[in-house]
C-alpha cells in the first residue's frame, strides 16, 4: 500500500508498504529516519517514541496504515538546524547520554512532559519517564537533565 | 606516599587543560546521539543489501538427522540458505575455547542454538524463510541441573566432561582453624540468570570486498579478537577480514562473544552482496550470553570479637551449553569468594559446569558479582550471630594493603576499604517518618495505591566489594594507540587512532582529554575504531581506560619528544630546556612562547604509536590456587535503605548511597555515570531481573517479562568518589565500571533482611519471598 505521512513538517510517501509493517519500520527503513530506535518491538522500552498527531506513542506499536495521513514528529524534528534543542543540550551537558540508544525516546518523553508541566517535581519527572528504559545511566543524570531543561525552557 | 611521588615525576610535562584529564567535557558523540543521527549497528544500510536471519534450535538437546532447505529457497526474495556444510573454515569458534559450532552439525545443545542462516530481500521474507527450513530432530532428554552435571551421574554434555573448570584455592589450614572458631555460620546463596539487556540489539553489516575478503561493521567489545574468530571460521587470512566498530548500544559483557559476525560474513561472501543482520529482542535473549546463575555455600568461622578465623566456600556456576568465558568467570568468582576481608585460612572450590541451558559468560562483574552477594550475605548472618553491628564487623576484618589474598598474593595499591565503609556509616539516613498524605510514588507499590504506610517496614543494609581490574592470570594484555599532530586552519590539531570499543562508557571522551592534557592541543578527534589500527584489547574487566589511556598517554609522550626534538633543532637550543605548552614551545619559567606549534609543523604530521603493557602476572597453580595473578584491585561499598510492604512483598528502595575508590576520576561525570548505572544493574539483580529458564527454555524473552529497573525503581543516589592514586596506572586511575555492580545487590538484600528478619537466600528477591506469613520458619524456599 501507499502511505502518506507528514514527518517533521515534510510530506513524505512510502510505496509498497506491507500491511504488517509498523510506523517504526516505515520511518527507519523506508524514510531513512533512524533516530527512532528499535529495541523491544513491544512498546516496553520507549526507544521508538514519536509524536503521532500530537500524542506521544511507541512507533513500534502503530501500524503503518494507522499513520496514513497523520502528522509525525520524530527526534530528528526537534533541533533547529544544527543547533540543539534545549532538552537535547541538557542531556549532553548533564552527562545523561552514555550508549545513547534510549536517548531519542527519552528526549521526546521529556519534551512531552515539559509541554504539559513546565516545572515538574522529581517525582513527576520519574513518573513521566517511567515508560523509557535506560540500561546505562541509572537515571540519575537523566533526572538532572530534565531539571536543567525545565529551567532553560522556562528562561527561554 | 610512594604513589604520589611517582605521579609527581610523571606530571612534570602535563598541562592543566580546561578540557583535559579530571574535567568533564561533553562526550564527542553526545550531540549526534541526542539528534538521532548516531549510527548504531542496527541503523546501517547500504545499497543492495539483503537481510539475514537465523534458524535456531527449538530443543535444549537433540540430534539433527536432516535439514531440508528447499522450501525456504523456493520463497520469492530468498537469496540463499546456508548450513554447517557451508562454513568455509573452522566449524567451531569461541572467545576462549573454540567449542561452539558456527552452525550446528549433528547435535544441538540449547534452545536458540543457530542451525541455519538465510538471506532475503526483506526482513519479513527472511523470517518466513527461517520458518520454512525443515530440520529433523531426534529429541533427547536435556540435563539442566548443574548439581547433576557436577555429580557426574548424568550424560556427558561436553565430550571433555561436564566440569568446564574446577578452581581449587587453599590458603592456610581450614581444618585446624575450625577448632579455633568460636562462632560459625553456614549459608547457601543462589542467584538467578541476569541478562545484560543492552538496549541496542545485536547487529552487523557485512560487505564483500569483491576479491574474496569482507568488511564487517558491527557492535562489539573487542574487534581484534572478533576478527581472529571470524577469519578462522571463514577460512581467510585475518588481513582479508576487516572489522569496523559501528555504534554500540550498550554491552556490559554481552558482546564479548560473537553474535551475527560470522553468519553475516558467510551470507555476504556466498551471494556477493552486502548482508545486514539484526536480532529482535526475543532473539537477543538467546543471541548473547547471560550472567551465570550461581549456588554458593559459605561457611565462616570467627572469634567472639568478630575476627574472621576461616572461610570455606563452594561455588557452582551453571555455564550452559558451551564454554564461552566460563573458565575465567569461575576463576574470578573464586578469587574473591572470601570477599574483601583478611582471612588466614581459606578453602575455596569453584566449579563451572556444562548443561543444556543457554550459554553463560561475561557480564559486568564477571563472577565477582555472585561471589560478593554470597559472602556479603554471610557477613550479615555472622554479624547477627555475633550480635554485632554489620559495618563494625566489616571494618574490623576489612582487607588492608599488604594482607594476603586467598591466592597468596599480597594486596598492593590503595586499599581504602575502611574509609569507604566509614564514609557510608557517617552519612545521615533519610527520614523514616511516613508523613500523612505521603506521595504514593514514595511508597512500596507506588501509584498502584497498595499501601498508605500500613505494614511497611524499613531496613538498612551495607556491603563491600573487591575485584581485580584488567585481565588476570598471566595474560600479557596490551593496548595500542597512535596519536598524530598536524595543522588545520592555522591551528594544531590532534588525532587519536585506537581500536578501543566505545560501548557507552565514554572512552572516546577520555582519549581526547588525555591528548589535551599531554600536548596542550585543544582540537582532538578520536578516529573510528577498526582493525587496521593496532589491537586495543577488550572493553571489559574495567580495563579500557587504564590500558588505552596508557597507550594514548605513551603515544602523546612520543609525539611530544618528536616535537621538542624538532623545536630544539630549529631554535638551536637543548631539547631538555624546552617544554610544550598550550601556548607553544617554551622554556620553563619564561612567559612568551619561543615558537608556536603551528609554525613548527607547517604541513608536516608528527605521529607516534605506543603499545601499553600492564605489569606481568602469573596464573594460579592447579593444586592450591596460589599465584600473583592480578594487576590491581578496586573497591566499592554501598548502603541501601529500603521500605518493604510485608503484606504484599513489595519493595521501594528509598536511597542507594555508594563510595568507591576510582584512583583518579578521569572524567568525573562519566565516572559517576558508570557508578550510577552499575548500581542500577545491581538493584536489578537484587529485586527484578531474572531470565527464567525451565527445562532449558527461556520463558520470559522480552522486556515485558524480563524487568530491568525503570526510573521509578531507581532511588536517588548519593555517590562519593575517593581518589587514592594507584601507583601503577596512568594518572593514578583505577578501573571503575564493575565494582559498583558487586556491592549494590547485597547491600539491598541486607537491607531487606534488616527490614524483615528473613534469610532471603536467593536473588532476585521476589514478592513471595518477602511475605513473612508465607514463611513461618523464617526461611523462604529457594
Amino acid at each position: 500500500m501507499l502511505i502518506e505521512v507528514t514527518v517533521n513538517g515534510r510530506r513524505r510517501t512510502a510505496e509498497n508498504v506491507w500491511a504488517g509493517e509498523s510506523l517504526l519500520y516505515v520511518l527507519r527503513e523506508r524514510l531513512g529516519l533512524r533516530g527512532s530506535k528499535d529495541a523491544c518491538e513491544q512498546g516496553e522500552c520507549g526507544s521508538c517514541s514519536v509524536y503521532l498527531d500530537g500524542d506521544l506513542v511507541c512507533a513500534c506499536l502503530v501500524s503503518a496504515g494507522q499513520a496514513d495521513g497523520a502528522e509525525v514528529v520524530t527526534v530528528e524534528g526537534l533541533a533547529d538546524g544544527e543547533s540543539l534543542h534545549p532538552i537535547q543540550q541538557a542531556y549532553v551537558s548533564e552527562g545523561a547520554v552514555q550508549c545513547g540508544f534510549c536517548t531519542p525516546g527519552l528526549i521526546l518523553a521529556t519534551h512531552c512532559l515539559l509541554e504539559a508541566n513546565s516545572d515538574p517535581s522529581d517525582d513527576e519527572i520519574r513518573e513521566a519517564l517511567a515508560g523509557n528504559l535506560c540500561r546505562c545511566t541509572g537515571y540519575e543524570k537523566i533526572v538532572s537533565a530534565v531539571r536543567l531543561a525545565a529551567m532553560e525552557t522556562a528562561v527561554g | 606516599m610512594r604513589a604520589r611521588q611517582q605521579l609527581d615525576t610523571k606530571v612534570r610535562d602535563r598541562t592543566t587543560h580546561v578540557r583535559g584529564v579530571g574535567t568533564s567535557p561533553p562526550r564527542p558523540d553526545a550531540p549526534l546521539k541526542v539528534l538521532g543521527r548516531f549510527a548504531y549497528a542496527s541503523d546501517l544500510e547500504i545499497d543492495g543489501m539483503l537481510w539475514g536471519a537465523t534458524v535456531r534450535s527449538p530443543h535444549p538437546r537433540a540430534r539433527i538427522s536432516g535439514i531440508d532447505i528447499s522450501q525456504a529457497l523456493a520463497i520469492r526474495g530468498v537469496a540463499t540458505v546456508l548450513t554447517a556444510e557451508d562454513v568455509p573454515g573452522h566449524r567451531f569458534y569461541g572467545i576462549k575455547v573454540a567449542d561452539q559450532p558456527v552452525l550446528a552439525t549433528h547435535e544441538v545443545r540449547y534452545v536458540g542454538e543457530p542451525v541455519a542462516i538465510v538471506a532475503a530481500d526483506h526482513p519479513e521474507t527472511a523470517r518466513r524463510a527461517i520458518e520454512a527450513v525443515r530440520v529433523d530432530y531426534e529429541v533427547r532428554a536435556p540435563m539442566t541441573d548443574p548439581e547433576e552435571a557436577l555429580s557426574g551421574a548424568g550424560d556427558l554434555i561436553d565430550p571433555g566432561g561436564n566440569v568446564a573448570r574446577h578452581v581449587r584455592i587453599r590458603h592456610g589450614d581450614v581444618s585446624s582453624a575450625r577448632s579455633r572458631a568460636e562462632v560459625v555460620v553456614r549459608g547457601e546463596y543462589a542467584s538467578g540468570v541476569q541478562d545484560p539487556a543492552f538496549l541496542g540489539p545485536e547487529a552487523g553489516l557485512a560487505v564483500p570486498d569483491g576479491s574474496g575478503g569482507v568488511d564487517l561493521y558491527v557492535a562489539a567489545q573487542w574487534i581484534h579478537d572478533d576478527r581472529r574468530q571470524v577469519a578462522a571460521a571463514l577460512g581467510l587470512d585475518p588481513s582479508r577480514v576487516r572489522l569496523t566498530l559501528s555504534g554500540v548500544g550498550g554491552a556490559f559483557g554481552g558482546r564479548e562473544d560473537l553474535s551475527v559476525h560470522i553468519h553475516a560474513c558467510m551470507l555476504a561472501l556466498r551471494i556477493g552482496r552486502p548482508v545486514k543482520m539484526t536480532y529482535n529482542r526475543e532473539e537477543s535473549f538467546v543471541g548473547h550470553v547471560h550472567r551465570h546463575p550461581s549456588r554458593i555455600r559459605v561457611e565462616l568461622g570467627a572469634r567472639r570479637d568478630g575476627t574472621l578465623v576461616y572461610s570455606k566456600v563452594r561455588l557452582l556456576l551453571d555455564g550452559g551449553a558451551y564454554t564461552s568465558t566460563s573458565r575465567i568467570v569461575i576463576a574470578n568468582a573464586s578469587y574473591f569468594a572470601a570477599g574483601a576481608y583478611k582471612v588466614d585460612h581459606v578453602e575455596i572450590d569453584g566449579y563451572a559446569v556444562y548443561t543444556n541451558n543457554p550459554p553463560r559468560g561475561a557480564m559486568r562483574g564477571f563472577g565477582a558479582v555472585q561471589a560478593c552477594y554470597a559472602i556479603e550475605s554471610a557477613m550479615d548472618s555472622l554479624a547477627g550471630e555475633l550480635d554485632m553491628d554489620p559495618v563494625e564487623l566489616r571494618i574490623c576484618n576489612a582487607i588492608q594493603e599488604g594482607d594476603l589474598l586467598p591466592t597468596g598474593q599480597g594486596v598492593d595499591g590503595p586499599t581504602p576499604t575502611r574509609e569507604l565503609l566509614e564514609h557510608l556509616r557517617r552519612l545521615p539516613l533519610p527520614s523514616d517518618r511516613l508523613v500523612a498524605g505521603e506521595d504514593l510514588r514514595r511508597l512500596p507499590g507506588g501509584v498502584g495505591n497498595t499501601t498508605h504506610g500500613e505494614a511497611v517496614v524499613r531496613g538498612v543494609g551495607y556491603a563491600l566489594g573487591m575485584k581485580a581490574i584488567g585481565f588476570s592470570g598471566g595474560v600479557d594484555d596490551i593496548s595500542t594507540a597512535r596519536v598524530s599532530v598536524s595543522v588545520a586552519g592555522g591551528r594544531p590539531v590532534a588525532e587519536v587512532y585506537s581500536a578501543a570499543s566505545e560501548c557507552g562508557q565514554g572512552i572516546v571522551a577520555v582519549q581526547a582529554q588525555i591528548v589535551r592534557t599531554e600536548l596542550g592541543i585543544d582540537s582532538v578527534t578520536v578516529r573510528p575504531a577498526d582493525t587496521d589500527i593496532g589491537d586495543a584489547g577488550s572493553s571489559a574487566a574495567s580495563r579500557q581506560t587504564w590500558m588505552t589511556g596508557g597507550a594514548v598517554e605513551g603515544a602523546c609522550h612520543g609525539v611530544r619528544e618528536l616535537i621538542l626534538e624538532r623545536a630544539a633543532r630549529r631554535l638551536g637550543r637543548s631539547q631538555g630546556d624546552l617544554v610544550l605548552t598550550p601556548r607553544g614551545i617554551m622554556t620553563p619559567g619564561e612567559g612568551e612562547a619561543l615558537l608556536h606549534l603551528a609554525d613548527l609543523l607547517c604541513h608536516d604530521t608528527i605521529e607516534h604509536t605506543f603499545v601499553y603493557h600492564h605489569r606481568p602476572t602469573e596464573p594460579i597453580d592447579d593444586v592450591r590456587g596460589q599465584g600473583d595473578a592480578h594487576i590491581a584491585f578496586a573497591y566499592a561499598a554501598h548502603r541501601a535503605v529500603v521500605d518493604v510492604d510485608t503484606e504484599l512483598g513489595l519493595v521501594r528502595v528509598v536511597e542507594l548511597a555508594t563510595a568507591q575508590d576510582v584512583g583518579k576520576a578521569m572524567n568525573p561525570q562519566a565516572v559517576e555515570g558508570q557508578i550510577e548505572g552499575g548500581s542500577a544493574q545491581g538493584l536489578g539483580l537484587a529485586l527484578l531481573e531474572e531470565v527464567q529458564v525451565e527445562d532449558g527454555f527461556v520463558k520470559n524473552a522480552s522486556f515485558t517479562d524480563y524487568l530491568i529497573p525503570t526510573i521509578l525503581d531507581m532511588p536517588p543516589m548519593d555517590v562519593r568518589l575517593f581518589e587514592f592514586p594507584h601507583p601503577d596506572s596512568p594518572y593514578g586511575l583505577n578501573g571503575v565500571g564493575e565494582p559498583p555492580t558487586l556491592s549494590s545487590t547485597p547491600a539491598i538484600v541486607n537491607a531487606l533482611r534488616d527490614a524483615t528478619g528473613l534469610d532471603l537466600p536467593r536473588v532476585p528477591v521476589r514478592p513471595t519471598d518477602l511475605i513473612a506469613s508465607l514463611h513461618g520458619d523464617g526461611s523462604p524456599g529457594g
